[in-house]
C-alpha cells in the first residue's frame, strides 16, 4: 500500500509517499526559514502565503517520482497542531485530492509524526518504547504502547526545550533558528566555567520546566564581559545543563516503566551532545536508544505519510467535511 | 459547458454547479466553517446533478479578496480537486462577484463593489456590466480607506458589499451625486463565480491548478502581524 504525505504545520512544506513494502520512495522538504530569519521567528500569514504557493508543485513533482497517481491508496495529512492557517493549507488540498482521486483520507497529529519518525529506519525500535519528544513546542516523556496508544509520562510546565534553545540562542546575539547556532557556538566554550541550574531534577516526577533557565542564562551574561570567549562559555553551560536534566529524567522514566528502548524524537534531536549523552544513559541501563535520521527529525511528510499509513490500514476514514486544529492533545489519540 | 464553483472568501460557505446554462447552488452564512462545509456541498451538487468530477469542464474559485485564511481555504481546494479531477482552474474576483450578484438580483451594471476589511480599509472594484454573465473591471481592484477609494466617471452607480454596511455613509460622501443607491448585505456567492467563470473560461482565462491562487490585495502583513495572526485563527 502507498500513502501520500502533506505536512504544512508550521515552516516547512513538505511531501513524501510511503510504501509499506519498500518504505520511502520520494520525499521533499522545502524550509521557509530563510522567509522568516529577518523576523526572528515564524510569521504565520507570511508562512500560510508561502505553502500556498509552493504545495502544490511538490505534490505533483513527488506523485510523478514515486511512480504516479495510480500507485496510491490513500492521503494523509498533518492536521494539528501547529499554526492553524498553515495547517488549513495542508488540510484543504489533501483532502480535495483524495476527493478527487476517490482515495481514502486520514489526518495525522503532527506530534504522532514525530513518535513513529524512528520506525522508518532500517533498524526500528518495537513497542512499547519510551520516547523523549523535544522540538520548538514540545517537551515530552511518553510512553508508546502502540499506535493511538500514548501514555503522558512527562511534560513541560513552561518553556519546551526548543523555545529555551531558541530564546537563550537570541539573548547570546545568534541567528533564527537558534538551536543549531547555539550547538555550534557550545563547541568552542568551556561548560564548567559558569554553573547553570538543573531544573526539577532534585524531586520526584518527570515534569520539566525551562523558564528559569533562561533567565539564569540571561543574568550570567550580564554579569560576564560578554566576550566571544564568555558567550561561547555560557552556550556550553546552558546546553550542559539541558542535557543533563534531560538525561535524568530519561534515565527516571526507563527505571520506572521498566522499558529498555528509548526514542528521541522532533527538532532537538538533531542536538549532537544530547544523542551522546542519551547513548551514555542507555549503556548504563542496559537499554538502546533509536533516533530518525537528521531529514526525520524536524518537520518532514515523510513521517506523516508513515502515521497515515498506519491508521489507514487500521480502517480509519476522514470525511469529506475537513478541519485542522491547533492545538490537540496526543493524549487524546486512540 | 459544466463548470463547479467555491467560494469561502467571507462568512459566506457556498458551492454551485454549472451545467448548460442552468445552476445549482448551496449556500450558508457560516463563519469559521468553511472547512467544515465546502467538500460536502460540493459533494451534494454533483449528487443531485447526478454527474462526477471527470464530467466537468472546468472548475471555478473566488480568489480574493477577502479574508486570508478563506482565501486559502477555496484556492487549496480547487488546486486538490482540479490536480485529482485533471482539470483546469478558473480564478473569479470575489468583487466582479458581488458586482454580478447585483446585476442579477436588480439589473444593476453599474456597480462599486466593496468588501470590509477591517482595519478602517475597504477591498474595492468598480464593476461594468457588459452582458450577462460578463463584468467588467474599471481601472485596478484595491484596497484602501474608504474616505479615498477610486471613483467613477457618470452617475448612477450602484454599491454593493459589506463595505457598505460598515462604511457607507463615508463612501456616499465620497461617491456623491455619482452613487444611485446602495444595499450592505450581499455577500460573494458561488452561483455568481459559477457564472463569470464560465465566461472567462470561454475567454481563455482558465489556468493550471498550481496557478490557482488567492489575490489578497493587503500585502503588507507584516507590519500588520496582529491583524495576520488574528486572521489565522478565523
Ligand atoms: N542542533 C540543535 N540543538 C538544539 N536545538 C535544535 C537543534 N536543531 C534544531 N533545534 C531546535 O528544534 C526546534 C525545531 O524543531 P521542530 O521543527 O521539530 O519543532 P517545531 O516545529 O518548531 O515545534 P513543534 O514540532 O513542537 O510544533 C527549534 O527550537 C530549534 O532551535
Amino acid at each position: 500500500m502507498r500513502v501520500l504525505g502533506i505536512e504544512t504545520s508550521c515552516d516547512e512544506t513538505s511531501v513524501a509517499v510511503y510504501d509499506s513494502e519498500t518504505g520511502i520512495v520520494a520525499h521533499e522538504i522545502y524550509s521557509q526559514q530563510t522567509l522568516h530569519a529577518a523576523y526572528g521567528g515564524v510569521v504565520p500569514e507570511l508562512a500560510s502565503r508561502d505553502h500556498i504557493r509552493k504545495l502544490l508543485p511538490m505534490v505533483r513533482g513527488v506523485v510523478r517520482e514515486a511512480g504516479g497517481r495510480e500507485s496510491l491508496q490513500g492521503v494523509a495529512y498533518t492536521a494539528g497542531p501547529g499554526l492553524i492557517g498553515a495547517l488549513l493549507v495542508g488540510v484543504a488540498v489533501g483532502r480535495s485530492l483524495a476527493w478527487a482521486w476517490g482515495l481514502p483520507a486520514v489526518a495525522i497529529h503532527h506530534m504522532e509524526g514525530h513518535l513513529l519518525a524512528p520506525m522508518l529506519e532500517p533498524v526500528p525500535p518495537a513497542f512499547p518504547f519510551l520516547a523523549l519528544l523535544v522540538s520548538g513546542g514540545h517537551t515530552l516523556l511518553v510512553r508508546v504502547g502502540g499506535l493511538g496508544d500514548y501514555d503522558i509520562l512527562g511534560d513541560t510546565l513552561d518553556d519546551a526545550v526548543g523555545e529555551a534553545f531558541d530564546k537563550t540562542a537570541k539573548a547570546l546575539g545568534l541567528p533564527y533558528p537558534g538551536g543549531p547556532a547555539l550547538e555550534a557556538l557550545a563547541r568552542g566554550g568551556d561548560p564548567a566555567r559558569f554553573t547553570f541550574p538543573r531544573p526539577m531534577t532534585d524531586r520526584p516526577g518527570l515534569d520539566f520546566s525551562f523558564s528559569g533557565l533562561k533567565t539564569h542564562v540571561l543574568q550570567t551574561l550580564c554579569r560576564s564581559d560578554a566576550s566571544p570567549q564568555a558567550r561561547a562559555d555560557i552556550a556550553a553551560g546552558f546546553q550542559q545543563a539541558v542535557v543533563e536534566t534531560l538525561a535524568i529524567k530519561c534515565r527516571r522514566a526507563l527505571r520506572e516503566t521498566g522499558l529498555r528502548q528509548l526514542v528521541i524524537a522532533g527538532g532537538v534531536g538533531a542536538n549532537q551532545a544530547l544523542r551522546e549523552k542519551l547513548q551514555a544513559v542507555v549503556d548504563e541501563e542496559g537499554a538502546a536508544l533509536f533516533y530518525p535520521r537528521l531529514e526525520y527529525c524536524t518537520d518532514n511528510a515523510a513521517m506523516i505519510a508513515y502515521a497515515g499509513w498506519l491508521r489507514l490500514a487500521r480502517g480509519e476514514r476522514c470525511p469529506a467535511s475537513f478541519n485542522a486544529r491547533a492545538r490537540w492533545s496526543l493524549a487524546s489519540l486512540r | 459547458m459544466r463548470l463547479l464553483a467555491l467560494d469561502t472568501a467571507t462568512e459566506a460557505c457556498s458551492a454551485a454547479l454549472l451545467v448548460e446554462g442552468e445552476v445549482l447552488e448551496r449556500y450558508e452564512v457560516a463563519p469559521r466553517r468553511h472547512a467544515e462545509l465546502v467538500l460536502p456541498m460540493l459533494e451534494s451538487l454533483l449528487d443531485e446533478a447526478g454527474l462526477s468530477l471527470s464530467r466537468l469542464d472546468a472548475l471555478a474559485f473566488g480568489r480574493g479578496p477577502g479574508a486570508f485564511t478563506g482565501l486559502r481555504i477555496a484556492a487549496g481546494v480547487a488546486q486538490g480537486i482540479a490536480l485529482g479531477a485533471e482539470l483546469p482552474v478558473v480564478p473569479v474576483s470575489t468583487l466582479a462577484a458581488l458586482a454580478h450578484g447585483a446585476f442579477r438580483e436588480r439589473g444593476e451594471t453599474a456597480v462599486l463593489a466593496g468588501i470590509d476589511a477591517r482595519m478602517g480599509e475597504v477591498y474595492w472594484g468598480i464593476y461594468r456590466g457588459v452582458e450577462a454573465g460578463v463584468m467588467e473591471c474599471v481601472g485596478e481592484e484595491c484596497v484602501c480607506p474608504p474616505q479615498v477609494v477610486p471613483v467613477p466617471p457618470g452617475k448612477g452607480w450602484f454599491g454593493a458589499g459589506t463595505a457598505w454596511a460598515c462604511h457607507g455613509e463615508i463612501l456616499a460622501r465620497r461617491l456623491g451625486p455619482r452613487l444611485a443607491a446602495w444595499a450592505g448585505d450581499s455577500l460573494p456567492r458561488a452561483r455568481d463565480i459559477a457564472v463569470l467563470g464560465a465566461g472567462l473560461y470561454r475567454a481563455g482565462r482558465a489556468v493550471d491548478p498550481a496557478q490557482a491562487l488567492p489575490v489578497y490585495l493587503r500585502d503588507k502583513v507584516v507590519a500588520e502581524k496582529a491583524d495576520a495572526t488574528d486572521r489565522g485563527r478565523e
